[in-house]
């Protein structure tokens, strides 16, 4: 594969950021929770993660997330912002290191690829939801422990679901329009 | 469509201020109102906040969508504190005056009550200088602001990109999205919830895929323009200080200043009033 020019990293931390936040700010899905919708985005910041690299999914979650806080008006809830960018870079930490990066360019996603990708998003998730957004909801908002546990816990799965989901198929989707390696022979 | 972070032009001292100087004083106000819960304090940034608004000469009717938001969100977190732990405020300021009972264990304390003002007034002195931000500051002079309080070029030109591209890809997403409705898919409630997770994908797998071909073609074009040739860059939007620029930074900072030393003073975050 040839090298990536550093400038693609930065066109695709700005793109995805702005996906990131069309996702996260006009197409919620309304779960059954009362005024808690679905957040589709990560599954899209996972599938750029493992296209791009950590440092591009760790910038697209913090400009993604940071500006979607922006525009409700609240500020910026660092606690979660950084709970995203912390996702974004562990997740492709771990896609860099596993080589499914690779692969999908050249049109390799198989079943293989799926358990590795699956198993790195919930490990990622878990890291994030589990211990970063709650711990530094408690350090520095002083929030009450168990409520920032349970608000993290929804958020969590339901992430872990959509990651699961929407980053596979985009994985499948974009794999599927990219030439196999080895697709064309040389004519006897 | 509306755009989504609306720059109200307007002259005023808040708009005749840099983007830098902005941004730079939404930080320190920030950090303040984050590292404090001394009412006191949370109360003058508060009022401050409302008065820098008054003077930047917006009216209520420039965010007034973005109002609505704030209150819902600010409700709903005061309301699963207080399900979820109705005794937070007893545990921080340590003592326990009993208003009345609610059945069960949630009991209406003194020091709750207390602890949920501190966090609506967190709000509230958070709440203007942001929608002064959104409403003065221009998106694009953003990202040269960004790179003048020493944020890396190359990503603060990546902001600048996703501000740019925010509304380009709203739009697409509507068309795709319209495109599928007419083929049939529904996204409504409705439908069972993996299936409207199902029809999400089936609008976002055109967005997405072709959204990855736009970065080609952007960076291709940043490319054939010798885009990160330098160590440095200069900006279109970039203003020089004036001296406006460094009263308001040190009045920020004094405010930052003034939240650390009360944290020192009382020696916890939390001003008590009980004991």
């Amino acid at each position: 594969m040839k090298k990536r020019s550093p400038i693609v990293t930065v066109v695709a931390i700005g793109i995805g950021a702005a996906l990131f936040f069309v996702l996260g700010r006009f197409v919620a899905i309304p779960s059954p929770v009362p005024n808690t919708n679905i957040a589709l985005q990560y599954g899209l910041l996972a599938f750029m993660a493992t296209l791009f690299g950590p440092l591009a999914g760790m910038l697209i979650a913090l400009i993604g997330h940071a500006l979607i806080d922006f525009s409700y008006g609240w500020g910026i809830w660092w606690s979660w912002v950084i709970a995203s960018g912390v996702f974004g870079l562990i997740f492709g930490l771990m896609a860099k290191g596993i080589g499914i990066n690779r692969g999908l360019n050249e049109g390799k996603f198989n079943g293989g690829d799926i358990l590795r990708f699956n198993l790195s998003q919930l490990l990622a998730h878990l890291i994030a939801w589990g211990l970063v957004a709650p711990g530094l909801d408690v350090v520095i908002y002083a929030e009450p422990a168990n409520k920032v546990f349970a608000q993290c816990l929804v958020g969590g799965i339901s992430n872990i679901v959509t990651t699961a989901i929407i980053g596979t198929l985009l994985c499948i989707a974009y794999a599927a329009t990219k030439p196999k390696k080895g697709s064309l022979k040389e004519e006897q | 469509m509306k755009p989504i972070f609306n720059y109200v032009e307007r002259s005023s001292p808040v708009h005749a201020l840099t983007g830098a100087t902005k941004l730079c004083c939404l930080l320190l106000w920030s950090f303040a109102a984050m590292t404090t819960y001394d009412t006191r304090l949370l109360a003058v940034l508060a009022a401050a906040g409302v008065a820098v608004f008054a003077a930047s000469k917006l009216r209520i009717s420039d965010i007034s969508f973005l109002l609505g938001f704030v209150t819902v969100f600010m409700l709903l977190n005061n309301l699963l504190v207080f399900v979820f732990s109705p005794e937070h405020g007893v545990g921080l300021y340590g003592t326990r005056h009993v208003l009345f009972s609610l059945g069960g264990r949630w009991v209406v304390t003194k020091e709750q009550l207390f602890y949920h003002l501190n966090l609506v007034l967190k709000y509230l002195a958070m709440l203007p200088v942001v929608m002064i931000f959104i409403c003065t500051t221009q998106p694009s002079e953003f990202a040269a602001s960004l790179n003048r309080i020493g944020v890396k070029y190359t990503v603060a030109y990546s902001v600048a990109l996703a501000l740019r591209y925010i509304p380009d890809i709203q739009q697409e997403y509507h068309e795709i999205s319209q495109a599928q409705q007419a083929r049939g898919i529904e996204m409504s409630k409705k439908e069972s919830l993996f299936r409207r997770l199902k029809a999400a994908s089936a609008i976002l797998i055109p967005l997405i895929l072709s959204s990855v071909d736009r970065i080609e073609t952007i960076s291709n074009a940043m490319e054939l323009r010798g885009f990160g040739k330098h160590k440095r860059r200069s900006w279109y939007m970039a203003r020089p200080f004036r001296p406006a620029d460094f009263v308001a930074m040190g009045l920020c900072a004094l405010l930052l200043a003034a939240a650390i030393f009360l944290n020192i003073h009382n020696g916890t975050r939390f001003w008590n009033p009980f004991i």
